[in-house]
């Protein structure tokens, strides 16, 4: 970094390096705020005279994403990252088959209130924790970048896969709301119709995270279990939709719930916790 | 070309006669300058992305355009332009023969994975920069000092193209033993160093060489005017190597290095950590700042503060050497290219010896630059005569061809 910060022909591409310049020295905080800014577009690197066959050989976007990897450990609690997903996936699977029969309204708000409550708390932990090492003011214009993604400036399709993913998980989410209000406030219960509000929602939402992910999938070569949970969840949710007048219809809502439930689990320990610390990162002043 | 303040093409003629001493092409000069407005329109319609002045302290007053990411960056768009147009490019190839027949080209050989292959084309575009990175070769012009030279870029530029073209008739142009040349961090790598070797802090301070004595006016003029000389001016010294030494007064005021500089609670332990005559040292610090005139620092233009009777003089910028700690970086030359070159026309095109322009080889850039750049360094004219050039000499070759 001493090396970007004597060289400086990056600092148009991202706010990584004007935040970079900013400082001298670096501590563990500064370089965990730095690598969760950083988008990992790798426009620096193509660019860079130093990369490597260069006896310098610098590789910034990769430097950046290991000590992401690692701040995800750190700001967690307890400090894991990663896991057995697809054990707990085959867990919750057989769970939820081995329950099928039994399954009502009120156990599956239990199971995933529950769920939801604890994780939302761990999550919250975490950003607090980086929160206050990062040390900043807060920069509002920060969540424009984040929801726009300024910064993942790659013409690989990144972005719109990304924005697919990301809004489509929203619309998921949104689903969920307005049938949780359907359901306790107006007494409205499911199924809903093809064409009410949260089965729309929830259609787009799911085509959206099928092709979003797919695509990321695709232009990234790789992608966490994160990822793959998040097309597993809108592949099962969109075949139970099309499925649900069948028989077929409980056992393919036993694997959707139990694809869900891994996702609620193992979202504090998996790459989900991107988007908190990088929102964290866009939200720190001074605005750039 | 967005700069910190507008350059008018005058003024800018008149800043290269001087640094040339009036060794330049005045009508290829003007083109340059001229067309200069046009190829940042080109450029940008061919992927390059221009920002704003970096960051950092540097004067940039009159300089260069800076490009998002810097010249890898813009090279990586053109390639990109170039291969979306059909254009097909040949890596690891060398060029390692030309065929000419009476001033026109025929053929070229091309070694390509340790193979020979022969190219026939109607026209030829040679940009293959200068001979900057042989050091046999730049050590037939400048001795055996060469050897201390840096090579601030690839180690690539061998110049065997330049060879042959003179070889092969063409006219040359230039002196082999001019080069633009500027002083680097001693530190940095033979080879490609680049950008981050750069040191900004002589005009801040006193240089001197490896006896501890002064040797040239660190404050002559702004320094994107003057970096360029400090590179021969330090090639002259003995061992061809030189100390800038500042106190903690004008921290900040400069880009670093990439490396950190040698530190010293005193003057004396400072030269003694770069290795220097400690009492010469204190002694030439001593009289430095004795001669120093009460004047009003101000780094960004020519100011007031200056040396009197000494010699040489410091003209501007000068400030007792007197805040501990004491920084010093040692500098060596750092060549970025050399000027000699083969001579063109304003349709890029190259001359033969008898003076007839070649019908189809025309020369950009490095390969070039020596017919406008006959000596110094003025900043931003070699990006400018690379981009100018490079598009005429393309569109010349074009004609040529269809």
């Amino acid at each position: 970094m001493t090396i970007c910060n004597a060289c400086r022909y990056c600092e148009g591409y991202c706010a990584v390096f004007p935040a970079m310049e900013r400082r001298i020295t670096f501590s563990d905080a500064d370089l965990n705020y730095l690598a969760n800014l950083c988008h990992n577009c790798t426009a620096c690197l193509d660019a860079c005279q130093y990369a490597p066959p260069h006896e310098f050989a610098v590789d910034v976007p990769r430097v950046l994403a290991e000590i992401r990897e690692e701040s995800y450990r750190h700001y967690s609690f307890p400090h894991w990252y990663g896991g057995p997903v697809a054990l707990i996936l085959a867990i919750s699977i057989a769970a939820f088959l081995f329950a099928a029969s039994r399954l009502n309204h009120a156990t599956m708000t239990a199971v995933f209130g529950t769920a939801a409550i604890v994780v939302v708390g761990l999550m919250a932990g975490g950003f607090m924790r980086f929160w206050k090492e990062s040390q900043g003011s807060l920069n509002p214009t920060g969540l424009r970048y984040a929801l726009t993604l300024k910064y993942l400036d790659k013409k690989d399709g990144r972005r719109v896969f990304h924005h697919l993913t990301f809004y489509g998980f929203l619309l998921c989410f949104a689903a969920t709301s307005v049938a949780a209000f359907y359901h306790y406030f107006l007494s409205f219960e499911a199924p809903y119709g093809y064409f009410s509000v949260p089965v729309v929602l929830g259609t787009l939402g799911g085509i959206g995270l099928l092709i979003g992910t797919a695509g990321l999938f695709a232009v990234k070569r790789t992608g966490s279990s994160f990822l793959v949970l998040l097309f597993l969840t809108s592949l099962t949710g969109l075949l139970l939709l099309a499925l649900r007048q069948t028989p077929a219809a409980r056992p393919v809502l036993a694997i959707h719930l139990g694809t869900v439930l891994t996702l609620f689990v193992t979202m504090p320990y998996g790459k989900f916790v991107h988007g908190i610390y990088r929102l964290g990162a866009l939200l720190v002043g001074p605005a750039d | 070309m967005r700069v910190a303040g507008a350059y008018p093409e005058d003024e800018y003629l008149a800043d290269l006669m001087a640094v040339t001493g009036g060794q330049t092409d005045e009508e290829l000069a003007r083109l340059a300058i001229r067309e200069s407005a046009n190829s940042t329109t080109w450029m940008r319609s061919h992927g390059a992305r221009f920002q704003p002045a970096l960051g950092g302290t540097l004067h940039l007053d009159r300089t260069n355009a800076f490009f998002l990411g810097g010249g890898k960056a813009l090279l990586n768009s053109h390639y990109a332009a170039a291969e979306k147009r059909g254009v097909q490019v040949f890596y690891n190839a060398e060029v390692v023969g030309l065929n000419l027949s009476g001033g026109v080209f025929e053929s070229g050989a091309v070694k390509m994975e340790g193979e020979q292959r022969t190219f026939r084309a109607k026209a030829l575009v040679a940009a293959a920069g200068g001979f900057e990175s042989n050091l046999e070769w730049l050590k037939e012009a400048w001795g055996p000092a060469a050897e201390n030279f840096l090579i601030r870029g690839t180690p690539y530029n061998k110049g065997t193209v330049l060879k042959l073209l003179l070889d092969a008739g063409v006219a040359p142009v230039g002196d082999p033993k001019q080069c633009h040349a500027v002083a680097i961090d001693g530190r940095a790598p033979k080879f490609d160093g680049g950008i981050v070797t750069r040191l900004d802090c002589v005009p801040l301070g006193i240089v001197v060489n490896s006896q501890g004595q002064r040797f040239y006016d660190e404050g002559e003029d702004l320094w994107p005017k003057r970096y360029a000389i400090w590179g021969r001016l330090v090639a002259q010294q003995r061992d061809q190597v030189a100390y800038s030494i500042i106190d903690s007064k004008v921290l900040g005021r400069f880009m670093p290095s990439v490396f950190p500089p040698v530190r010293g609670e005193s003057i004396a332990e400072l030269a003694a950590a770069l290795g220097l005559p400690v009492d010469q040292v204190e002694c030439t610090v001593k009289q430095f700042n004795q001669s120093v005139k009460p004047g009003r620092f101000d780094h960004k233009l020519l100011d007031d503060c200056r040396t009197k009777g000494l010699s040489p003089a410091k003209s501007h910028w000068a400030q007792t050497i007197d805040t501990p700690p004491f920084f010093g970086y040692p500098l060596r030359p750092g060549i970025t290219f050399t000027y000699l070159g083969v001579r063109v026309n304003t349709q890029a095109a190259v001359l033969m010896q008898d003076g007839r322009p070649s019908p189809n080889i025309f020369a950009a850039g490095e390969l070039m630059a020596g017919n406008i750049l006959g000596k110094g360094y003025l900043a931003g004219i070699g990006m400018t005569i690379g981009s100018v050039f490079g598009q005429i000499a393309g569109r010349e070759a074009a004609r040529v061809c269809i």
